[in-house]
Order: structure tokens, then sequence, then C-alpha cells
């Protein structure tokens, strides 16, 4: 072997190895239906033929029986916190500076959760059953994206009782389903 | 390993681009399919599930869970899943119900390549210090074992291409689900120009998007059921070092040992169904299954016809199956194979109840 | 669907391996422009080194130094370059057995396709500041022996 080796120090331990792939995602026919709603300012979700739930943004099956979701089912504006979480991480290229609240929110309507930011709070009384609205983007900046609703912000209405989150109808809650 | 039974299998169209549906919405459909063909409704009716896939072949992380929504799994069922070609789905899951932990279960596979470019894609599986930073592609090292062939008189350009026309012309007469079929010569052929010499276009399988799925359950609960089912009787899968130039890449040792394992020779082989991506791969596997001119070699037209990355190997299975179970043969042997230039190989034999 | 949404992405894993001691000490010796080798247990001498003999599974720790020049396998042409791959302009993908290598490695050859040919005789052509990577070898190219060119 070479006597001119380099020292232990300079011996290689590591090497970056970064990889990057170009992808060409496809939404798939049940996100495209639901996008192409979004893009108009309306919130759709799906309905299972099996158990009734109705998820959104649906994925085009229903996760509990396995069963093609092909019903569409406008829903409300409104929905109910059923879990939430304080961030202290900034998220990138998002004006919401931390502390700020992912929640998982229930709208109207709907029967299953999805994930979304709230604002316009204070961060310590956020709650569980607290009831909120969506804020929207201004119309022109509307597109095909889950980020057209801003954020949720707190409503002046009566809480929903856990048992009851997940079963608000379209027609909303006024202390009662 | 004891003896199940194959009931039922579905496989979806080979497509260049599926891109109007997600992940369960291609997989729904052959799982409904399969699930119907023995009277079962979902994933709740059978002791366990099991599917193969690649996140990477999509670019969606964990593209797997996804999936799951298509099996209607709540309440939560047993389930499990291989980063692999669903043929070795089906390898753990007659594991499982070898211990006794399941006597039923359900297989699928499925594959989106069309979002990424898969050759590259399939690159990065390489060794990652000497292969992946070069990003040597899986055509061109399948181009470089064709070489070798070649240059040995192992085989010929004209054989390569007799491989092609046959897939074709059987993709046409038996099998619907096929992206290319039809009828060409060998001379057609041979007159197109190289791609990634030696290899012309039609020596590679076409990148599909779809699915396939399949039920396997124990010989006492396929009678139970009262439906025409095949024998699983012998099944094995051996792996080749990772160092390309350290194989012989003119034969499958991996292919020769699961093939005596599996007892591929003991009876006759009716049928074959061989999972070889490159024309040359079909040689070398017929030769390594020690298979002859009375074997009847992929009657589907094989993945020349349509490769569904990750379902291939369980399709293989299947169609072997499939021919079994409608009384057409009595005796066929089913492979799947995995990483560059036939590096894994798995080697099923099936027969008649 | 006619109005199927599409979004091009780019996923990146911004990986740092760990090399071990074998593929490390492989990676140094090229920043050096040298290659070394490790001898599996029956004799063979595997270029890039094998951390494990393909055979008898035990570690291997003689490296061997052998030669930046060689000869071609096998090899296939590309015509039509990948975004990813290492050239614009056509170029060969090769196994090239090293002089003093038992085993061959997967590398670029750079040369005109009607000069390629298995048992033609070629040299690295290094990079101009090595790394430590494999891609410190650049690509290979036809053998230059004295007296010509």
């Amino acid at each position: 072997m070479s006597e001119e080796t380099t020292s232990s120090e300079d011996d290689i331990t590591a090497i970056e190895t970064p990889v990057y792939l170009t992808y060409n995602f496809t939404a798939g026919e049940a996100t495209t239906r639901f996008l192409h709603q979004v893009r108009k300012g309306k919130v759709m979700g799906q309905r299972c033929p099996g158990c009734g739930n109705v998820y959104a943004p649906a994925r085009g099956s229903c996760a509990a029986c396995g069963l093609p979701t092909s019903e569409e089912v406008e829903l409300g504006n409104k929905a109910t916190v059923q879990s939430f979480t304080i961030v202290w991480i900034p998220i990138p290229n998002n004006p919401i500076q931390p502390p700020y609240i992912v929640a998982n929110l229930v709208p109207d309507g709907a029967n299953i959760s999805f994930i979304h930011l709230m604002s316009e709070c204070d961060n310590d009384s956020v709650h569980i059953g607290q009831r909120v609205e969506a804020v929207w983007k201004p119309e022109e900046e509307w597109d095909y994206a889950m980020d057209n609703i801003r954020y949720f912000r707190p409503l002046d209405e009566p809480d929903v009782p856990i048992e009851m989150i997940g079963k608000v109808p379209l027609s909303g809650w006024e202390g009662k389903a | 390993m004891k003896d199940i039974a194959i009931v039922s299998f579905a496989q979806s169209d080979c497509r260049r681009d599926a891109g109007a549906c997600n992940e369960v919405e291609l997989i729904m459909p052959v799982i409904e399919q399969a699930m119907q063909a023995v009277g079962l409704n979902n994933s709740q009716d059978v002791d366990f599930t099991c599917s193969g896939s690649c996140d990477y072949q999509q670019g969606a992380a964990f593209a797997f869970v996804m999936g799951v929504d298509a099996l209607g799994a709540v309440p939560p069922i047993k389930e499990s899943h291989v980063e692999m070609d669903a043929a070795w789905a089906l390898y753990e899951s007659m594991l499982k119900i070898s211990m006794g932990q399941a006597e039923s279960a359900l297989i699928y596979g499925f594959g989106k390549s069309s979002p990424g470019e898969l050759p590259t894609v399939l690159s990065q599986q390489l060794d990652p210090y000497y292969l992946a930073p070069l990003w040597v592609d899986s055509v061109s090292l399948a181009a470089l074992q064709a070489r070798v062939l070649l240059d040995r008189g192992l085989l010929s350009e004209q054989d390569m291409a007799a491989v092609v026309a046959r897939s074709r012309a059987n993709a046409k007469a038996n099998n619907p689900h096929a992206q290319l079929a039809g009828d060409v010569s060998v001379e057609e052929l041979l007159a197109e120009s190289p791609w990634v010499a030696p290899l012309r276009k039609h020596d590679c399988c076409p990148i599909s998007d779809g699915a396939s799925a399949m039920v396997i359950c124990t010989i006492e609960k396929a009678r139970a059921w009262g439906k025409p089912y095949a024998v699983i009787r012998g099944i094995d899968h051996r792996m080749e070092s990772h160092n390309i130039g350290a194989r012989d890449l003119t034969r499958s040792v991996s292919t020769e040992l699961a093939a005596a394992q599996a007892g591929v020779d003991r009876g006759p082989v009716e049928v074959a169904e061989l999972y070889a991506p490159f024309s040359h791969q079909e040689i070398i596997l017929s030769q390594a299954l020690g298979l002859d001119d009375s074997t009847e070699i992929n009657p589907s037209g094989g993945v020349l016809a349509g490769n569904l990355m990750m379902a291939s190997g369980l399709s293989r299975i299947g169609e072997v199956a499939t021919r079994i179970m409608s009384g057409d043969v009595r005796r066929g042997v089913a492979h799947a194979t995995s990483g560059p230039c036939l590096q894994h190989n798995l080697v099923a034999v099936l027969e008649a109840a | 669907m006619s109005d199927l949404l599409r979004q091009q992405f780019v996923l990146g894993y911004t990986y740092t391996r760990s090399t071990g001691p074998v593929v490390g000490r492989f990676l140094t010796e090229l920043r050096q422009r040298k290659i070394v080798g490790t001898r599996g247990d029956d004799g063979r001498v595997f270029v890039p080194p094998m951390e494990f003999d393909p055979v008898t599974a035990s570690a291997l720790d003689e490296f061997v130094e052998v030669s930046d020049r060689g000869e071609v396998v096998s090899w296939c042409w590309i015509s039509e370059p990948r975004d990813s791959h290492p050239f614009d302009e056509p170029f060969a993908w090769a196994l090239v057995l090293l002089d003093g290598a038992d085993v061959p490695m997967v590398h670029a050859v750079a040369a005109p396709e009607a000069e390629m040919h298995t048992g033609m005789r070629v040299q690295a052509r290094w990079s101009e500041e090595p790394r430590g990577y494999i891609t410190d070898i650049a690509c290979f190219e036809p053998e230059v022996t004295q007296g010509e060119g």
C-alpha cells in the first residue's frame, strides 16, 4: 500500500449522497372532484353507502367499510374541534407565527375530521367541542388547494358535548343537533 | 410447508398512465373482484391481509397505508406489508397460515409507476456508495447482462425477438389486461433500431399502472367454501449478491436453487409464468427452471405485455392458478423476481387439487 | 377524467451516509487517484472493495491496489441519456475489469459507439478535484498507450 496515504483524521468516514427525484403527482378521481369544488369555495364530503359516514376530504373509499364513496354531500362552513395541539415550530412560507393551533375539525354535515389551522383565538382557551368557522382567502386567490381556507376561528356558540362531536348536521348546532 | 389453496385471483388492466386513479381507486376493484369470487365482503372476512408495493414508484411516502382504506379495516384487522412485489406478501401469508395463526388471507399488490421515471427511481435501490451516485438505471444493467449472453453465444438477437413475438401473440390471444399485444414477426422486431444496445425497446417490459389481488386459505377452508382451487405444492425464494460484477450473469443460480427446493422437477410442468422484465431473462429463467418445449411459457404474454411493478410477481402466480382452477392444466410453475438482473427470485409449484 | 389535476414535484432525500472502514478506505484512496479492492477468501480481488465475502460472509480487510486501467467485459450504449445520467451526449455503461482485479465494476465509458467493443482497453479519466466519491472517476475512456497520440 502507498506510503503517502493520508493521516487517519483525514480518512473519509461519511459522504453526502443527496437524491432528488421528480414526479408528476396526480390527484385521483375523488380528490380531483374535491379540489374542483374547493376552487369554487365549497367543501364537499362523500358519503359511504354502507355505514353512512361522510368523509371530507374523501379519497374515494370508506376506510371502515372498504366501499367506494360516490355520493357527494355539501358541508357547512362551520366545524367542531375534535382535538388540537399547540405548535411551537414555524410553518415554512406561512405567515402564521408560533405558537399556533393545529386541530382535528369535523365540519357540520361530516362525520370524520380533517386537520387544519386555528387562529384569531386565545390559544389557552381552545378546547374540545369548541365551535369554529372557516376564514377563506379572498375569492381571487382561490386555487385547487385546502389553504383556500386560511384557518378556522372560534364562534360564539355553545360547545358540542363529546358524544355529539362528529354528529352535527349541516343545519348546524345551537345547543342541540 | 403445508399445502395451501389459492381460491381466487383478479388483476386490473395494465395501463401506461392510470392518472385518474389514486392508490385506493386502483386497488378497490381488484380486491372486490377477488373477494366476491369466494363470497366474501371485505378484509373482515379473512384472518390476515398482506400487501406489496413501493412508495418510491409514485413518490408518495406511506402510500401503502393509504391503500388500507380500500380494505374495510375497521375494527382493526391483522395486516402486514412488504416493500416488495406482492409475491412475497403471498409468501408471508403462507407462513402465517402454516404457523396456524390464520386460515385465510387476502393478498394484493399495486404499482403506480407513471408519476415518476421508473428506471431512474430503480437506480436508487442499488448500492448507495458505488452505484446509486452514478444513477445507473435498471434498463442499462439488463443491457449489460444481455451483452454478456450475446458475446458468449448463449443466445442470439433472434432468440430474444422470438420471446417478444410470442409474448405479444399470447397477450393478444389470452390476456384482456395486456398493454402490448398483437401479431409481430421476428423480422419486424429485428428491423427496429436498438434503444439501449444491445436491447431494443421491445426487449424491455413496458411501464404499467395497476393492481392484482388473491385469496388463499387452508385446504380445509377451500373445501368448506366449495369453490375450485389450486394447491401451492412448493415455494421457495433465494437472493444473490448485490454486486453485479461478482455474479454469473449468464444464469440464475438463485432460481435454480429455489426451483430445486420448491420441487419443480417432481412432475410435468404444463405451464410456466415467468417474471422476465427483459426478453433475454426469459431464456435464462427457462434454463434455470429446466423447462423445455413441453411447457407453455407465459401464455399471458408475461410482463413484456404489461408490468405492474410490485404486483407482477403475484400476477404470475395468479395466472397459473387461474389455469388450474379452470381445469385447463393440472400442474404449473410461477416465478417472481426483484432487483437488478434477476437478483432475487421466488419459485412456486402449483397443482390441481 | 379530462379535468384531472396534476402537479409536478421534486422529492429530495438529503442523506449523509456513514461509509464504514472498507468503503471509507476505498473513497479515501480515490481522493488520491488510487483504486483499491479487497481480497476475498478464494483470492479474488473485488473492486470496488466488498466488506464481506459473498460466499463465506467473512469480513474482508486485505486491501489490494489495482490499476486505473482495464478491459471492458460488457457494455451497453446509451443513445438517449436520461437527465440523471453523467453525460448529455451518448455514452456507454460498462462492466470494467481493472488490471489486478478479478471482479468487474460498473461505470461509464466516454467513447464513440464505433470504438466500443467487448475486450477494449480503457483507462480512468479522473475528475479535476477528487473528493472521495465514486464519481472521482469521472468515467473511463479508451486507453492511450505510450507511443500513441
